[in-house]
Formats: C-alpha cells, sequence, structure tokens
C-alpha cells in the first residue's frame, strides 16, 4: 500500500503533454501539475462516471494522450463501462484506478468485498489488453515509463492508502483552483479545434 | 398531432443526425429501435459506441461533447429513468448540448398506460426540467430538429421521445 500524494510525484516525470484527469486524487495533483490547462479536476459530477468521460475524451480527440486516475468505489458503481472501453480500445487511454478499500469520502465504510477484489482481473475479463497491479511505490514508479509507453487502454489498479473525510459535504473545503466551467473552457482552448 | 398511419422511418432520425453533423451515438439497444441500429451500422459518418447501461451514456457524451465531438444519445426510457444522477450530474451539470432520442415503451395515443415504464416518464422527465418532443411519425420528425436547436441555445439536454414503439418503425 502506498500514498496518493506519493504515487501522483512519481508519476508527475512522465506525464508529458498527456491530459489529466485527477479523479478523486485530484487535491495532490493540481500543486504538482506543470500543465494546469490540460488537466480536468472535475470533482465528482455523479460518481461512477469518470471512466466513461475519459474515454469519451480520448474517442473525440484519438491524437491527444488522455490519462485517469480513477477509483476502485466509481469501477464498482459502473463496472460495465470496462467492456465499452476494451471494445473501442483507444490507443491513447490510460485507465489508472486508487484503491483504497473504502468510500473515503463517506467516512471510510469499506467497498464490497474490498479485501479480495483483483480489478486488473477484472479489467483483462472486460478485454484489456495491458493490465497492472501494484502494491508498492517502487514497482510502480519502476513501471510507470513502461506503462505510458504502451499503446491504450492500459488499466492499472493500484493499492492506495485512505484519506478518510467525515466532514459534512456543505463544510468541505473545496480543493480545485478554477470552476468546472473554466476547467473545460481552459481546456479546450489548450485542446484547440478538433480535426473531423 | 401527426398522422399515425404514415409511419416513422428510421432514415428519418438518420438524416436528421448527418442534418446535424453528429459524430457519435452512444446507444443500449433496445428491441424496438433494431431497424435504426441496422442503417447505423451502415453510416460510415456516424460511430457506434454501444454501453452497457444508461447512465454510461451522459458522462461518455460528456467526454466527446468536451473533447469537440458531437455525440447523440439513444436509450429506451427505463434506462432514462435509471439515469437520473448521471444526467444531473454529468449532462446538465457539465453544460452538454446533447439530444437524448429515448424510446418511448408502453405509450399509446389514447393514452391508456398498461406499461409503467410509459406511466412515469414524462414526469421523470419534468422532475428534472429536461425540453422534449414527441416525435411519431416522419411528419413529426421537424421537431427533432427543434431538439438540436434548442440543446445548442441552452447547452443542455434536451430529448426527443420516440412514440413509435406502438406500432414499430417503417423502413423507407
Amino acid at each position: 500500500m502506498f500514498q496518493t500524494a506519493d504515487m501522483f510525484k512519481a508519476f508527475a516525470p512522465f506525464r508529458g503533454n498527456a491530459v489529466v484527469i485527477p479523479g478523486r486524487g485530484g487535491r495532490h495533483w493540481i500543486n504538482l501539475s506543470d500543465k494546469p490547462d490540460r488537466d480536468v479536476p472535475l470533482g465528482d459530477p455523479a460518481m461512477g462516471g469518470h471512466a466513461s468521460f475519459s474515454f469519451g475524451l480520448a474517442m473525440a480527440r484519438p491524437d491527444e494522450k488522455i490519462i485517469l486516475f480513477d477509483s476502485e468505489g466509481d469501477i464498482l458503481m459502473n463496472m460495465g463501462a470496462l467492456t465499452t472501453i476494451a471494445e473501442k480500445e483507444p490507443k491513447n487511454f490510460y485507465h489508472f484506478v486508487l484503491d483504497n478499500g473504502v468510500y473515503a469520502t463517506t467516512g471510510g465504510q469499506p467497498v464490497p468485498n474490498a479485501e479480495n477484489v483483483q480489478y486488473d482481473v477484472i479489467a483483462r475479463g472486460c478485454g484489456y489488453k495491458s493490465t497492472y497491479s501494484f502494491d508498492n511505490l517502487e514497482d510502480f514508479t519502476n513501471n510507470i515509463e513502461e506503462i505510458l509507453s504502451k499503446p491504450g487502454p492500459v488499466f492499472v489498479t493500484m493499492k492506495v492508502a485512505p484519506e478518510v473525510e467525515n466532514t459534512p459535504i456543505t463544510q468541505r473545503v473545496r480543493w480545485q483552483k478554477k470552476t468546472r466551467d473554466q476547467t473545460i473552457t481552459d481546456l479546450q482552448r489548450e485542446l484547440g479545434p478538433r480535426k473531423p | 398531432m401527426a398522422d399515425q398511419e404514415g409511419g416513422f422511418s428510421p432514415q428519418t432520425i438518420i438524416d436528421h443526425l448527418k442534418g446535424n453533423n453528429v459524430t457519435h451515438v452512444v446507444w443500449l439497444p433496445d428491441s424496438e429501435t433494431n431497424f435504426l441500429y441496422t442503417l447505423l451500422t451502415q453510416e460510415p459518418s456516424l460511430e457506434l459506441v454501444t454501453i452497457s447501461r444508461e447512465g454510461q451514456a451522459f458522462s461518455t457524451a460528456a467526454g466527446l461533447s468536451v473533447g469537440g465531438a458531437k455525440p447523440v444519445i439513444l436509450i429506451q426510457n427505463t434506462g432514462l429513468m435509471e439515469s437520473g444522477d448521471s444526467m444531473r450530474g454529468w449532462a446538465m451539470g457539465m453544460n452538454i448540448p446533447v439530444v437524448m432520442m429515448v424510446g418511448y415503451r408502453g405509450w399509446t395515443r389514447h393514452g391508456v398506460d398498461t406499461d409503467t415504464a410509459a406511466t412515469y416518464t414524462e414526469h421523470f422527465i419534468h422532475a428534472f426540467n429536461i425540453k422534449y418532443f414527441l416525435v411519431e411519425s416522419d411528419a413529426d420528425a421537424d421537431r427533432i430538429q427543434v431538439a438540436f436547436d434548442l440543446a445548442e441555445k441552452t447547452k443542455q439536454p434536451v430529448a426527443v421521445l420516440i412514440g413509435d414503439e406502438f406500432h414499430g418503425f417503417v423502413q423507407r
């Protein structure tokens, strides 16, 4: 098990020019990123949708590398999305999953069968050709360059430490630096017009 | 209301999709629109994205739209009702101008529902304050264009209810 913040630090040198959707670990990413207009910290529009959103973005922009940091709770909520992603096989899509075993934003209750689910096996069963699983930072760090050099879709699950939040939603401090609308506007300006 | 005898051709839908420069059809098949599926697979300008639960349609469409593509969503009313939170968060909350074409399972012109899928469909749409248009036949097809125009103007999802399932699509 390793820390999400350390994972992002290990990932940062290999980001290149990719579009990054930092998902629920975004608070650790936004202060590391050197390309904030290529970051898409959406917060949580509706749980379970980050994979499909990022997949859609990858389909619309096949010339851009799209990197998602998803969570196992989101995967469980919409597991069927993995079959669609594997079927369409976007070569530019990199699907990382932070598996902390709990619903951290609701107080840390365990996800179903938290100790026994193998998300990389599920992804492979859904048709992802490249899958990885890491439970320590050293292995992750040693493999990140290879992972990002492979054609997508690549699925990477990582056992990370829970960062449980139990404050009422209305009292939580917003970590995003921009509004959602501004995030999208900046991304679209950065990407420019889509090629037909 | 249009003449029901005229029927509704799936080609009419495809013509509107092409006319509005749609790039992707995010879709979960239902039996009543199988003729449409067959035609879609033969249309090279439209890429089909098959999902396995309707809620995925809204987040997928959001990603496509943010990336500059132009998706439509094609699902059944049963799936629309299952998708409430995704529609709220990924389409309405993200200001996605997407038309969703919704098979109106159970709908009848005389208003006597024998299928609760129809009973709750419009109540559900009203609850989200989504604009919608009923299309029963080719004679109503101009409403599809109104839906596309309204989605673009409001930057919000707009529904087209395909109330043709009672007698099925016609081929032309």
